[in-house]
């Protein structure tokens, strides 16, 4: 069994890499996967730390709801400048 | 250059200020006494075996109010600045570029995810979660429902209704919390039921399912605007 402390860090430290490739990317698709990921972690480490219902929020609207949006906000960005192009 | 000197002294300024408060803080072991004191008298006066639950809706009940208020708000203004961009006359898309596998697994995955998401709204009292995370998950049900369907179209019409009269109904209840109990968003209106069951808590199964609904209703709206100009620029 794997004590939570250690858990608890790698969570952190995944996060902390996922932040990093959300900004440094230039590829913005790989961006709100990554910037996705983030919540995603973060909701199992709220889980960890014994947090369920923020857990819940987080995953849901996080990496769920949030993601989606900014996926559909790049998509009408997209269209728009091959318009103007 | 320049910028990256100032992005790097930001993060030092950040590093020292956040070791510094690490320093400050020592684990709590003890609650302070607010908490202690939902605690211990919580589950007597609320009945509700989540305990978070009974803080946010009936100690904190008014806080929920403010951020559904919030949240519709929030998915006016974007219904607004969409709407005011371009005219509503959505095309129907016409051969709709999504792949059979997915349009097979949402057929499949989205009734299951709408009944998790009322599942967890109506378990708010008993179980993690509640309104706000019940709202969400029947949010991202229709999302996939709509990610499958592009052409599909959702009827602003019911969203508007279910969001305003599921609104209304929460702010009723608070006002007959007011009127039959002892204050505003006061859970006692109805019995407390057996501590535990479906049927227990007083009002916050119907105060969550309200919740529910409106959450659920407002995320809906906004990805389903999202969705329509998109389509509309093609």
């Amino acid at each position: 069994m794997i004590p939570l402390k250690i858990i608890a860090i790698l969570l952190g430290l995944a996060i902390l890499v996922m932040a990093f490739v959300a900004v440094e990317n230039k590829k913005l698709v790989v961006s709100i996967i990554a910037a996705g990921a983030v919540s995603l972690f973060a909701s199992v480490l709220y889980l960890v730390l014994a947090a369920p219902d923020v857990a819940m929020t987080e995953a849901a609207i996080g990496s769920g709801l949030s993601t989606i949006i900014f996926f559909y906000v790049l998509n009408k960005i997209k269209k728009e400048r091959k318009d103007h192009a | 250059m320049l910028k990256k000197v100032f992005v790097v002294a930001v993060l030092v300024v950040f590093a020292i200020l956040l070791f510094r408060s690490y320093g400050l803080m020592d684990a709590g072991t003890r609650l302070n006494p607010v908490a202690t004191r939902y605690a211990q008298d919580g589950p007597e006066e609320v009945g509700a075996a989540n305990l978070v639950t009974a803080v946010i809706v009936t100690y904190r009940g008014l806080d929920t109010l403010g951020e559904v208020t919030i949240l519709f708000l929030t998915a006016s203004i974007i219904g607004f600045f969409l709407a005011s961009g371009s005219h509503q006359e959505p095309r129907s898309a016409q051969g709709t570029g999504t792949s059979e596998i997915l349009q097979t697994a949402a057929r499949v995955i989205t009734p299951i995810i709408f009944l998790i998401g009322i599942y967890v709204f109506i378990n708010g009292h008993l179980t993690p979660g509640g309104g706000f995370q019940g709202g969400a998950i029947v949010a991202s049900g229709l999302v996939l429902m709509l990610l499958a369907n592009p052409g599909r179209k959702v009827s602003h019409t019911l969203i508007s209704a279910v969001e305003s009269i599921s609104g209304i109904s929460f702010v009723i209840l608070g006002i007959l919390g007011l009127i039959l109990a002892s204050g505003f968003l006061d859970n006692s209106i109805l019995g407390p039921g057996r501590f535990g069951t479906l049927f227990s808590a007083g009002a916050i199964p119907v105060i969550y399912i309200f919740v529910g609904l409106k959450v659920g209703a407002e995320l809906s709206g906004i990805v389903s605007n999202l969705q329509q100009t998109t389509k509309e620029d093609t």
